[in-house]
């Protein structure tokens, strides 16, 4: 099993002050830097997944985490990647995603489609390692282009990954209410 | 959504600004860059001002520097500051608006400032200078890559002479 370690505040801070101007200015905190580690997704680690979800989006999704758990936690599978981010021994945040092929007549690409960290745990890099540990996964996976999509009022996620260099695809995402129209 | 050239100016300005956020930059350096009238740049960069993005520097070599936050400042609120975005009323409608035709052609051009809003507001002026940077470390790969091709192309040619 791969498991990635950083201390969390000492990567935001070498990341900040190497992405621009603010980060210069920021100042490395005074208390230790939790360590934070990236590996596998385990079956105990759900309760804590659920909850976090829970926290950010409103809605508690048990059976759906625990649905992904049984399609995804597999480990090893450079496909199928369910990742999560463990400081102090409590899990901070979760990557889920995996390689689709011909999907909208792209070729093989990485999606993302989950992506959270703890509210409390913002701030030290722990999206941008989650970010990286997947895009490593789709890079052994033999994929060179990794994809996501959000909703467009989600400015905070939205302004995350266009600041780890995420731009417009070439794809439009269109949808249709059926219930009140659409083809019969 | 079409930008209009104060707010152009004030982008272009800010991003001056933020990539060197230590150095104080005359207002004639930009407007000789972006070929703008300083007396035009003026007035956009004392709105910066007044809004606290950029600080005027006073005294020989004055002018002005950044003074925001680079992480947290997006391009829409810098377009906000010139820009007016809120639905027109009554009386500013585009005649023929509130026809069927009218409403369906609103209904997609509502779509499109919904996409340019959402890319606007995510996007800071941190981003946008990695965004330059990757530009500038790619355009410079590939002058590499062109003169290292057109050295061997040399070389070749020297061979068969």
């Amino acid at each position: 099993m791969c498991v990635i370690l950083f201390a969390g505040r000492v990567v935001a801070t070498r990341r900040a002050r190497r992405e621009g101007p603010d980060g210069a200015r920021t100042q490395a905190a005074p208390e230790p830097a939790p360590v934070v580690a990236i590996r596998a997704v385990r079956r105990g680690d759900l309760r804590e997944i659920v909850a976090i979800d829970a926290a950010v989006t409103g809605i508690e999704k048990r059976a759906y985490w625990h649905a992904l758990f049984r399609r995804y936690g597999v480990a090893g599978d450079a496909d199928r990647q369910f990742l999560v981010a463990e400081a102090d021994g409590a899990v901070v945040g979760f990557v889920i995603g995996e390689v689709r092929d011909w999907e909208f007549g792209s070729p093989p690409c990485g999606w993302v489609f989950g992506i959270d960290v703890r509210p409390e745990a913002r701030q030290r890099g722990v999206g941008a390692g989650l970010l990286a540990a997947i895009c490593a996964g789709f890079r052994r996976a033999g994929v060179t282009k990794v994809r996501t999509m959000l909703a467009r009022d989600n400015t905070l996620i939205l302004s995350f990954f266009r600041s780890q260099g995420m731009m417009a695809g070439p794809f439009i995402p269109l949808e249709m209410d059926l219930a009140h129209g659409g083809p019969r | 959504m079409k930008l209009q050239k104060n707010t152009r100016l004030a982008l272009y300005s800010v991003l001056e600004f933020a990539l060197d956020p230590a150095r104080q930059i005359a207002a004639a350096e930009i407007a000789a860059k972006y070929g703008v009238s300083p007396h035009h740049l003026a007035k956009v960069l004392s709105e910066l001002a007044r809004a606290g993005v950029v600080e005027s520097v006073r005294g020989v070599g004055g002018g002005y520097r950044f003074a925001g936050n680079a992480r947290r400042l997006t391009l829409m609120d810098v377009i906000r500051m010139f820009e007016e975005l809120s639905e027109p009323d009554g009386e500013r409608r585009e005649p023929g608006e509130r026809t069927p035709v009218g409403r369906a052609l609103s209904a997609v051009l509502s779509e499109i400032d919904e996409i340019a809003t959402a890319t606007f507001s995510s996007i800071t002026l941190a981003t946008m200078l990695r965004l330059l940077e990757r530009q500038q470390r790619q355009a410079a790969n590939a002058a590499r890559l062109s003169g290292r091709a057109e050295r061997a192309a040399a070389r070749r040619a020297a061979r068969r002479d």
